[in-house]
């Protein structure tokens, strides 16, 4: 079988360089690998999820250079040299839970736990730039994930109790939030 | 079993952190498709194009030769080596095999694997298969498919009716001969399903030391490892299906037969572990998992006071190429086929008919859905024909809660409720007047504005007493659940259960009960799943049944362990069982309660000290425990009368819509959603699952349709065209509790898994229809998307 020059090219292998969850990984992939598949196949980060491979779901939601974007329509060689983010890194280590997942945990904001991950991104996404989000900035936020389980509900009331407790967190001594 | 507990719970109802939710919130779950094991192979499908031909040639020459592609199978190869999928109606004749033989009967039919060394190769080389069809002529609408002279679908069968029966259940004829009144209305339930966010996958590995077939599956299926044991010619015990695989969301559709025997037969004739994973596109056409599509003709004779006095429904279900168990979704709405309402007399006609279509799969509710769309678009009626107040026609139908135990026409009991206080109180969060108000001033302003309302049942405990209505091959009367409970000598308990979870929090709910009944901290007891060769018999979590059902077994081998222990402490204080209490976890004598003996005091003796224990008692601590479904067992009589499901839960939905004139689309502001499932063991995780089928119903009563065009194209079949409600579309609901008990399970409780979904697109097209009451229009038609709700005012030519 010959091969065109397009799918020659897509199949042409890349080194490339990529700092994910703080850790650098140098691999050998092919250019038509996207960026999600790289994560779960190549480096068996198995948090993040597909769930349309065509970028409305969401489920595959990763940081890239401190931005959400749906890993799915990334190749990974677009990613060479960038730091990546996924669900494995959002707690401050193994043992723990970033207040946000902890906030997940404590009003249920899952069920099946598949677009979880995606979802998580997206929150902490908009957590990064707002602690103080409405609702309406919460369901914009998470707008691009579909979830099936929850309704949305709980979601948003675990965002809210996250970034409730992030502004607590970062409240100067004495003020209102720390004596909440 | 009957409840013996009514308060006073220490766990149950607490809110309380699921177990599970850990390791999802920390990217931990392990799902089908997390699972990689050394030298897998992957799966790719060649699908057909066309709704209906012959397959004339397939070439694989070109996919074999490319490098790393190590099979290509078609269904010729296939059906040597495996059996049939069996109907769930009786139908010999309709051969189902994972690939097409000789004919297709739907475009996205697999027509043939390839096994290469990774995805990506076994997509290349799917592309090289060339396959040469005769189209044949095909059918795509049910009403067409059924006249005498339509394309057969299958052409070994008369035709494509495939099911036809007539129930009468009471005086019907004579009810419809005095009444003074009668409506009689189509609703049509369009084609959709749950779609979960996880496509299928599944692994298999075939280990030819032991005949042993290991099986990794997304999968939500009763009987799944003893349905793919037969399709393999393997014993039951040749299969081994791992049900510690996370499931990414269900509600009903995760079956996926076809994919395990397909892969199951590929690993063992490989002598390599092999892995399917459907793409979203793979999912929609070809992963059989459509939901009811549905056409309802509808009758009801009533009184001046829109009391209903008979009801007559055609139900005609598509179940598109091939009748799999889903075609029984016509049957299991027959267990609450008058809703919530006392309707005496009730005539029932199910028709299931095949079509050029993907195949439906079971769908949250099984049915249930589509047919409380089609009771209460009748209540709507009546009330706008009489002139009546939608609520007050509820009120005046509803069951009394004296009324209860409450035999309806078709032979099933309801087990308890209380109607008019559920629907009296969301009137109440809800505001009703004022959402009246709210409406009024909205069509004072010139907009379309809509208050809706609904009252239904989930019937739960999934008892498929159904099956021998649609099948004489079918004699079940069993659907029982099984636990088994142990603690070691440390001290520590182990539940095991027999099936996979989709989100509905089943290591919760066991962790939660067996705490309620030892008096031990849910928190420290571990659930874990064991696999299909060392598991209780269970029938997996459908029908709204795992609350029920597995916690009823769950409590049951408490009971029973509990019941050791106290025998336990009872030889030791010497005394008999009956002076004894038990007490967190401790048994001590009632007169005097400081005489005792602890936990682990009683643990040691049981692991330890053979010399302690009463005479003839088994050493250890365990127990289990199988349930029959309460009030099951019975066949039906010969007027097709049965008791199904034991319990019922009641919701009753206030929602306000608005109607965009120019573009059709339907805004919701406002849900209110009453509910009373009885005891709830874990309020977060009732509340989560009601609102994601509420979600889902505004889903079903809006956005999502599988639409086929007349050449038997699915148009679609993305995440692009088939709308799934979003955050933005899905408004803040607010649930209102009730706790009616049902007299028949441990703790009271009843299902809740199919919660919101049965009772949303009921409550939105009532809200829809009050919207466009003063047009003089009308739609009983789901999903009420832009482009139908558009074309309908566009016949009014309202102000475009």
């Amino acid at each position: 079988m010959t091969l065109s020059p397009g799918e020659a090219e897509a199949m042409s292998l890349h080194e490339i360089t990529v700092m994910v969850n703080g850790t650098v990984h140098t691999a050998r992939v092919q250019a038509r690998l996207t960026l999600v598949d790289f994560l779960r196949e190549v480096l068996m980060l198995t948090g993040t999820h597909t769930g349309c491979e065509h970028g409305v779901c969401g489920a595959c939601t990763v940081m890239l250079d401190g931005s959400s974007v749906r890993s799915c329509l990334v190749f990974a060689v677009q990613a060479a040299g960038s730091q990546v983010l996924t669900v494995e890194g959002l707690a401050p280590d193994p043992e723990g839970m970033s207040v946000l997942q902890d906030s997940f945990c404590e009003l249920h904001g899952l069920q099946c736990g598949f677009c979880t991950p995606g979802m998580l991104i997206a929150a902490h996404d908009l957590l990064q730039h707002n602690l103080a989000p409405t609702e309406e900035d919460i369901r914009e936020a998470i707008g691009g994930n579909l979830c099936r389980c929850t309704g949305y509900k709980q979601i948003v009331d675990a965002v809210a109790l996250a970034a409730e407790r992030l502004s607590r967190a970062n409240a100067p001594k004495g003020s209102a939030g720390d004596a909440a | 079993m009957t409840a013996d507990v009514r308060a006073g719970f220490r766990y149950i109802g607490q809110r309380r952190r699921p177990k599970e939710d850990r390791r999802f919130v920390t990217g931990s779950g392990r799902y089908a498709a997390d699972v990689t094991l050394p030298g897998m192979l992957h799966v790719a499908l060649v699908m057909s194009p066309h709704p209906a031909a012959r397959i004339v040639a397939i070439d694989t020459a070109a996919a074999l030769a490319l490098p790393g592609v190590r099979a290509v199978v078609t269904g010729a190869e296939l059906m040597q080596g495996t059996e049939p999928i069996l109907s769930g109606l009786d139908l010999p004749s309709m051969k189902r095999y994972p690939l097409a033989l000789g004919v297709v009967r739907y475009a996205g039919e697999w027509v043939a694997a390839i096994v290469a060394e990774s995805r990506a190769l076994a997509e290349d080389a799917a592309e090289l298969v060339e396959v040469d069809y005769e189209p044949l002529p095909q059918v795509i609408d049910p009403e067409a498919a059924m006249q005498p002279d339509a394309p057969r679908v299958h052409g070994d069968l008369d035709g494509n009716v495939l099911y036809r029966r007539r129930f009468v259940w009471g005086p019907v004829a004579a009810d419809f001969a005095a009444p003074a009144h009668k409506v009689a209305y189509r609703a049509r339930w369009h084609r959709s399903a749950t779609v979960p966010i996880e496509t299928f996958g599944v692994v298999a590995r075939w280990n030819p030391a032991q005949q042993l077939l290991d099986v990794w599956a997304s999968v939500q299926m009763p009987k799944f490892p003893e349905h793919l044991a037969r399709a393999l010619r393997l014993p039951g015990s040749g299969i081994c299906a791992h049900f510690d695989v996370d499931v990414g969301g269900s509600y009903g559709v995760k079956r996926g037969l076809k994919h395990a025997i397909l892969v199951g037969y590929l690993a063992r004739s490989l002598g390599v572990p092999v892995r399917l994973l459907e793409d979203r596109l793979d999912n929609m056409r070809g992963g059989d998992a459509h939901g009811p599509d549905r056409i309802f003709d509808v009758e009801m004779a009533f009184d001046d006071d829109g009391v209903v006095r008979a009801l007559k429904i055609r139900a005609i279900d598509d179940v598109g190429a091939y009748a799999g168990r889903a075609a029984l979704q016509l049957g299991k709405p027959i267990t609450a086929i008058v809703g919530p309402y006392r309707i005496r007399s009730v005539a029932y006609e199910p028709i299931s008919v095949c079509t050029n279509k993907t195949p439906e799969e079971a769908v949250r509710g099984f049915g249930q859905g589509p047919t409380n769309f089609a009771l209460e678009t009748g209540m709507d009626l009546i009330a706008r024909q009489l002139g009546l107040d939608r609520v007050e026609v509820r009120r005046r139908n509803l069951i009394r809660t004296d009324e209860f135990p409450y035999t309806i026409p078709s032979g099933s009991s309801y087990d308890s409720g209380d109607y008019h206080a559920v629907l009296d109180k969301v009137l109440a969060a809800a505001d009703w007047s004022t959402l009246v108000e709210r409406r009024d001033a909205a069509r004072a302003a010139g907009r379309l504005a809509g208050v809706g309302l609904c009252c239904c049942l989930e019937p739960s405990g999934g008892n498929a007493s159904f099956e021998p209505l649609f099948n004489p091959q079918a004699s079940n009367t069993t659907w029982m659940e099984g636990c088994q409970i142990k603690v070691d000598q440390t001290g520590s308990i182990v539940a095991s259960i027999g099936t996979n979870s989709s989100g509905q929090g089943h290591e919760t709910l066991v962790a939660t009960v067996v705490g309620e009944v030892l008096e031990r901290d849910p928190d420290t007891v571990r659930v874990v799943r064991a696999d299909s060769l060392g598991a209780l018999p269970s029938h997996s979590a459908v029908g709204s049944r795992m609350a029920i059902m597995l916690g009823g077994a769950a409590a049951g081998a408490a009971r029973k362990l509990k019941q050791g222990l106290i025998a336990i402490g009872a030889h030791n204080l010497k005394v008999a069982a009956e002076a004894c209490i038990y007490v967190d976890g401790a048994v001590a004598l009632a007169a005097d309660p400081a005489e005792r003996l602890g936990w682990q005091q009683l643990i040691d003796i049981a692991h330890r000290h053979f010399h302690l224990l009463p005479p003839g008692t088994e050493p250890g601590l365990q127990a289990s425990y199988v349930w029959e479904v309460p009030t099951g067992g019975a066949l039906p009589g010969a007027d097709g009368r049965v008791q199904m499901y034991p319990c019922y839960t009641f919701e009753s939905h206030v929602v306000y819509a608005e109607i965009d004139r120019i573009t059709g689309q339907t805004r919701l502001g406002g849900y209110f959603a009453g509910h009373d499932c009885g005891v709830m063991i874990n309020p977060d995780i009732v509340h989560g699952m009601t609102y994601g089928g509420i979600a889902h119903g505004i889903g079903a009563a809006l956005y999502e349709r599988f639409h086929y065009d007349d050449d038997g194209q699915l148009l679609s079949g993305s995440f692009m065209d088939y709308l799934i409600p979003s955050a933005h579309e899905v408004p803040n609901i607010v649930i209102v509790d009730h706790c009616t008990p049902s007299p028949l399970t441990t703790f009271g409780q009843k299902g809740s898994g199919e919660a919101g979904y049965l009772g949303a697109p009921a409550a939105i097209a009532s809200a829809v229809n009050d919207a466009l009451a003063p047009l003089g229009l009308h739609i009983a038609v789901v999903p009420m998307t832009v482009a139908a709700l558009g074309d309908l005012l566009a016949t009014k030519d309202v102000q475009r």
